[in-house]
């Protein structure tokens, strides 16, 4: 079938109108994404955890923030709860987390040999912990509560028995624990 | 036509014996860690059977793919015998001496590292040059497709390069640049190591050199599907191609924007800062576009064969389609994985939405519904089309092939949507096995089993695959017809000089990536204090 060249270029005219405007509404559904992402990330401030901090693994036990009897959950003065928790082949320590519901906590975790991570089931809690920096991230607890919290990242042959708990108690419970002894893990 | 047919076939049978083999580790993975029986507890065997199933599927397979068929597609396309076949040869030899030094110690139990390595655990030396050898052994095939499109360009000043070339060679190249990251951190952090001359590893700059792969390795494997949807299908369905033009545009985004994304895989990670975080997510949002270009052009396309064919209305010409040809309905079945995958993809590259998945097996759900899913049926499609022109004989049974197709779609459904499922639930991936006794460990066994049956539908797929293929061997011989490629709607006359060359893609591509992982490894390197011990696997070197 031959055409004349004006009807020619006037098909190929509408085809490449046709998928410019695919084009762009394509890219204004990807602008919206980004936008949302955008928005929430500076209205709820749903951040990664963000900062570069590292820390010398072989010398964790010795002194500093994660020696152990830093480790597990603490007051600040400004009402807010610090955890410290350190990843090792294959376990977390503390092995159970304990943390008052409805107060601002800080996570501060790092890994005392290989790469491991750890996810709290049931909420949004998801980092990798890795030697040689701390992974830092904040949250809060609705309700109290019991959850799982495994070791996400492969980690050596024992990886799938690298289970820990958070156990979420009410903040009066929480006190009570703190008021004798300054950190706070489940075993007290 | 296909002059250097035994070098085509020597790859595609290499790289679909060893995807047959390994996807019997991967289906023996699902079923001793589920609950099914209880007489396996070595979790050692789990994970040197992960770290083969991955290296396989991930590295072996895919390359030894896109190698035979960017040989054959470019034989094809330039209409010119393959320059450099001892070349070619050599890149085949160097891929066998890789995968058996990679998989010796693996087999042993030396490298149980998984294919994504995790340093600082190190493994055997001999796991990592092999990786090492079968990424060079590719990397000549990069070497050849490049050299080949030059001396056709030479011989034919001004002429348009055929879109079939253009596509491979941008698969190639994007590639060459890709497989640096992991090159990087395999020769100068790991394998010094693995040898004994050096101790310490920094761990998170190991994890950014790997994201630079990571995720540009699976636009890689993507390019053989994405060349067969624009000229394989269009063409074996009676259709015309939409749009030459859109397909070049697509080809060359994936090039520009496949690369500068990797740290969505470090969304979680502590040692990269939440501004580059931001920024790849960006950019991963920007490489859905040239997806969901091809979306349209190659529904468009299909539209037109089925016009022809005199399909009418506005839905009803989808009825008209010819579903019983194989190639359609590989399409049909991809786009639909292809959906579901995507839309998967666009929640794991949000910002905030990934903190309830990462690595979770909803990630692995993701990957196996894209690559495993999407891409691997479209490789079926590719062999299905290129077989009778390479053995000279007659294709079998149309209802077998397409038994097969539909096996694969069905297998891969029923295997990735309870992994979906399981990693809301917050069930991470890479375990050998799981504690059901825990609290909502049932609603997790159940989602276990049914993956193992859809891999046992998998495996059935794949040995139906292979026996057509061997069947094939001895079928009656036929002249088949000289090899076509879809003709476009309107047929480039001349082409601008962006779209008839890669030359300034790929300079937008390492200009975007230095931008983009620049300044986080530079940072990195200079954090002498991030150095950390090796912890050796397997016993030491």
């Amino acid at each position: 079938m031959v055409q004349p060249a004006s009807e020619l270029h006037g098909s190929a005219d509408v085809a490449a109108r046709i998928e410019r405007r695919w084009g762009f509404a394509m890219l204004g559904i990807v602008s919206v994404l980004v936008a949302i992402t955008i928005f929430m990330g500076l209205s709820t401030a749903m951040m990664p955890p963000s900062r570069v901090e590292t820390i010398d693994p072989t010398t964790l036990h010795v002194s500093g923030e994660f020696a152990e009897a830093n480790l597990g959950s603490v007051y600040e003065p400004d009402g807010s709860v610090t955890v410290h928790v350190i990843g090792q082949q294959y376990s977390f320590t503390p092995q159970c987390i304990v943390v008052p519901a409805e107060t601002p906590v800080t996570f501060r975790v790092t890994s005392a040999d290989v790469i491991h991570g750890m996810l709290v089931t049931g909420t949004n809690i998801n980092a990798m912990v890795e030697p040689g920096f701390i992974a830092t991230f904040k949250t809060s607890f609705d309700a109290p509560g019991d959850h799982l919290m495994p070791c996400h990242e492969f980690c050596g042959t024992g990886h799938e028995g690298m289970w820990a708990n958070v156990r979420v108690v009410d903040k009066n419970a929480f006190t009570r624990l703190t008021s004798h002894a300054r950190r706070a893990t489940c075993d007290l | 036509m296909i002059y250097n047919k035994r070098l085509v076939l020597a790859h595609f049978w290499l790289a679909f014996a060893v995807f047959g083999a390994a996807i019997l580790l991967g289906e023996w993975q699902m079923f001793i860690r589920s609950p099914l029986h209880g007489w396996l507890r070595n979790a050692d065997l789990y994970y040197r059977s992960v770290t083969a199933h991955g290296t396989v599927m991930g590295y072996v397979f895919p390359t030894l793919v896109a190698m035979g068929f960017g040989y054959a597609f470019s034989e094809l396309a330039l209409r010119q015998p393959l320059i450099g076949t001892r070349w070619a040869w050599a890149g085949f030899y160097l891929i066998i001496v890789g995968t058996l030094g990679a998989a010796i110690p693996v087999g042993l139990g030396l490298d149980s590292v998984l294919y994504t390595f995790y340093p600082p655990m190190v493994g055997h030396a001999s796991y990592y040059i092999g990786v090492v050898l079968v990424v060079v052994g590719s990397w000549i095939w990069v070497a050849l497709m490049g050299v080949n499109l030059y001396a056709w360009k030479r011989a034919h000043r001004g002429a348009p390069v055929p879109l079939a070339m253009f596509a491979t060679v941008a698969g190639a190249y994007l590639w060459a640049w890709t497989a640096v990251g992991a090159a990087l951190e395999l020769l100068f952090q790991l394998i010094p190591v693995a040898l004994g001359w050096s101790s310490s590893i920094n761990a998170g700059l190991a994890r950014v050199l790997f994201s630079w792969t990571l995720h540009a390795i699976v636009y890689f494997w993507l390019m053989p599907a994405y060349i067969a949807f624009y000229t394989i299908v269009p063409r074996a369905i009676g259709g015309r191609l939409y749009s030459d033009t859109m397909a070049r545009i697509s080809f060359a985004l994936f090039l520009v924007f496949a690369m500068p994304i990797g740290i969505h895989h470090l969304f979680a990670d502590p040692q990269v800062g939440a501004g580059f975080k931001f920024l790849h997510s960006v950019f991963t949002a920007m490489v859905s576009v040239p997806t969901l270009l091809t979306v349209f052009t190659i529904c468009a396309s299909v539209e037109i064969a089925s016009r022809l064919r005199g399909g009418k209305g506005a839905f009803g010409w989808v009825k008209a389609l010819p579903w019983d040809n194989p190639q359609m309905l590989a399409l049909a079945l991809s786009f639909v994985m292809l959906g579901f995958g995507g839309a998967g993809g666009l929640i794991n590259m949000s910002y905030q939405l990934n903190s309830t998945i990462h690595n979770t097996q909803w990630v692995t759900a993701h990957f196996h519904l894209i690559f495993a899913g999407a891409i691997v049926i479209m490789y079926f499609a590719i062999a299905y089309d290129l077989w009778p022109h390479l053995t000279g004989r007659a294709m079998g049974s149309l209802r077998l092939i397409r038994t097969q197709l539909w096996l694969w779609f069905i297998g891969m459904i029923v295997l990735t949507f309870p992994w979906h499922y399981a990693g809301l639930l917050g069930m991470p991936r890479r375990m050998a096995f799981y504690d059901y006794t825990a609290p909502g460990g049932d609603t997790e066994a159940l989602t276990v089993i049914m993956s193992v049956v859809g891999g046992a539908i998998l495996v059935v797929s794949a040995a139906i695959f292979l026996t057509v293929l061997w069947r094939n061997h001895r079928a009656p011989q036929i002249a088949p017809e000289p090899y076509t490629f879809s003709k476009p709607v309107h047929e480039p006359a001349n082409l601008p000089w962006a779209l008839n060359g890669l030359g300034l893609w790929v300079g937008l591509m390492i200009a975007l990536t230095l931008t983009n992982y620049g300044f986080p490894i530079a940072q990195l390197m200079r954090l002498h204090e991030a150095q950390v011990p090796a912890v050796y696997v397997g016993g030491k070197p």
